[in-house]
């Protein structure tokens, strides 16, 4: 088992939204629409869209961090040319969303938003502050971890994936009903990126490494 | 090992979607295809905070992000209005149906379904029982568009499929 459960009661929005009926189960079909997908090109990329510290008249406010890795099919082999969008909290765990009322201050240096396209042995790699963590009101005293949201896509459209990219040691782990949402201690793990030494520039900025594995091995529950 | 999903949260916002994102061939375009509809709960109350992407099945002939000019691009992308709307406008799907996929706040994982623009003879329509089938067909509506909502849960509940 990977992927949450829809409903997880723990996380209270899903409780109203989860779909009550199993999904039905496909028949192997090559001509189905689903098998394909989007291609994306270099030019509807910006140059500065990956850096998200770039583009505004001055620095954001906190640590600035490199995140990369590798976008992988469940058969290892690099995806080419896929779109990695991500979106953040700043430094003091505020989203630039209207809707985000949390009292922090709002960085005008920093959006919290980014997308490149992998490069052909499936690599991306972001430029960006590190996000705080941030409360929500799931449950009394309810923090979410930081974290970075991650959307790829993938060579069919059945492995398009959302996903959220923690960092190591959080203490607010065992906390998080969405973290937790996902079943078994080893498939929590995927989702918490490696500090990488090779991966951090001196004088300059901290590494993580995050790779994403697309779609489901034969063995792996859906 | 497969990485997991995890919701795609309230604050997508400032993020996924981009300019006329939700059109994917430009006004006038031939054949467009209107598509519009909602997205309901369980308890039948819209969902402000979905994002909806539809997939044609094929590139087209611009980029999936390209908007502006002539053209169709085979994806699009749609947030939902705060009554829970959203639409697109599309060239006609590669075959009998538009592949539409749903993330929201409270979805650990997106649901994955498809619009049928009429009922046909379709393996995997002929395989559910009637009340299911006509979830996955859109209806026409007054204004000439094709109108496809989605029940995430409950009553009429959208089907929703598993590859």
């Amino acid at each position: 088992m990977t992927h949450p459960p829809y409903l997880s009661p723990g996380y209270r929005s899903t409780v109203l939204r989860a779909p009550s009926l199993p999904p039905v189960e496909m028949k192997a079909d090559p001509e189905a629409a689903e098998l394909t997908s989007p291609v994306f090109g270099p030019t509807e990329i910006g140059p500065l869209d990956a850096d998200l510290t770039a583009g505004r008249p001055g620095e954001p406010i906190g640590e600035r961090i490199i995140v990369t890795g590798r976008i992988v099919d469940s058969g290892g082999r690099p995806v080419p040319g896929t779109l990695v969008e991500i979106w953040q909290a700043n430094a003091a765990g505020r989203y630039a969303h209207q809707l985000d009322r949390h009292p922090a201050p709002l960085d005008p240096n920093f959006s919290g938003a980014g997308r490149c396209l992998t490069d052909d042995e499936g690599r991306y790699r972001f430029v960006t502050i590190k996000p705080g963590a941030y409360p929500w009101r799931n449950h009394h005293n309810a923090w979410r971890p930081a974290h970075i949201h991650f959307s790829v896509f993938g060579t069919a459209f059945t492995e398009r994936l959302v996903t959220q990219m923690y960092f190591p040691g959080d203490p607010l782990f065992p906390y998080d009903p969405i973290f937790c949402s996902v079943p078994g201690q080893e498939a929590r793990d995927r989702l918490v990126a490696a500090f990488d030494l090779d991966v951090t520039e001196p004088e300059w900025a901290l590494g993580y490494r995050f790779d994403v594995v697309l779609g489901h091995t034969p063995m792996e529950d859906r | 090992m497969t990485t997991p999903s995890q919701t795609v949260g309230p604050f997508f916002g400032f993020a996924l979607p981009y300019a006329d994102d939700w059109a994917l061939v430009p006004e006038g375009h031939p054949g467009a295809v209107l598509i519009t509809g909602r997205v309901l709960d369980g308890a039948g109350e819209p969902v402000p905070d979905a994002v909806l992407e539809l997939w044609t099945g094929e590139t087209g002939t611009r980029g999936a992000l390209a908007r502006g000019g002539p053209g169709a691009s085979g994806f699009g992308r749609c947030a939902t209005e705060p009554d829970g709307s959203y639409r697109f406008r599309a060239a006609p799907p590669a075959g009998p149906y538009y592949s539409l996929t749903v993330f929201a706040r409270g979805l650990l994982r997106q649901v994955l379904t498809r619009i049928y623009l009429e009922d046909r003879p379709d393996p995997l329509l002929d395989s559910l029982p009637p009340g299911r089938r006509a979830t996955l067909i859109a209806r026409p509506d007054d204004a000439g568009a094709h109108r496809f909502d989605v029940r995430l849960q409950g009553e009429g509940e959208t089907v929703f499929l598993a590859f």
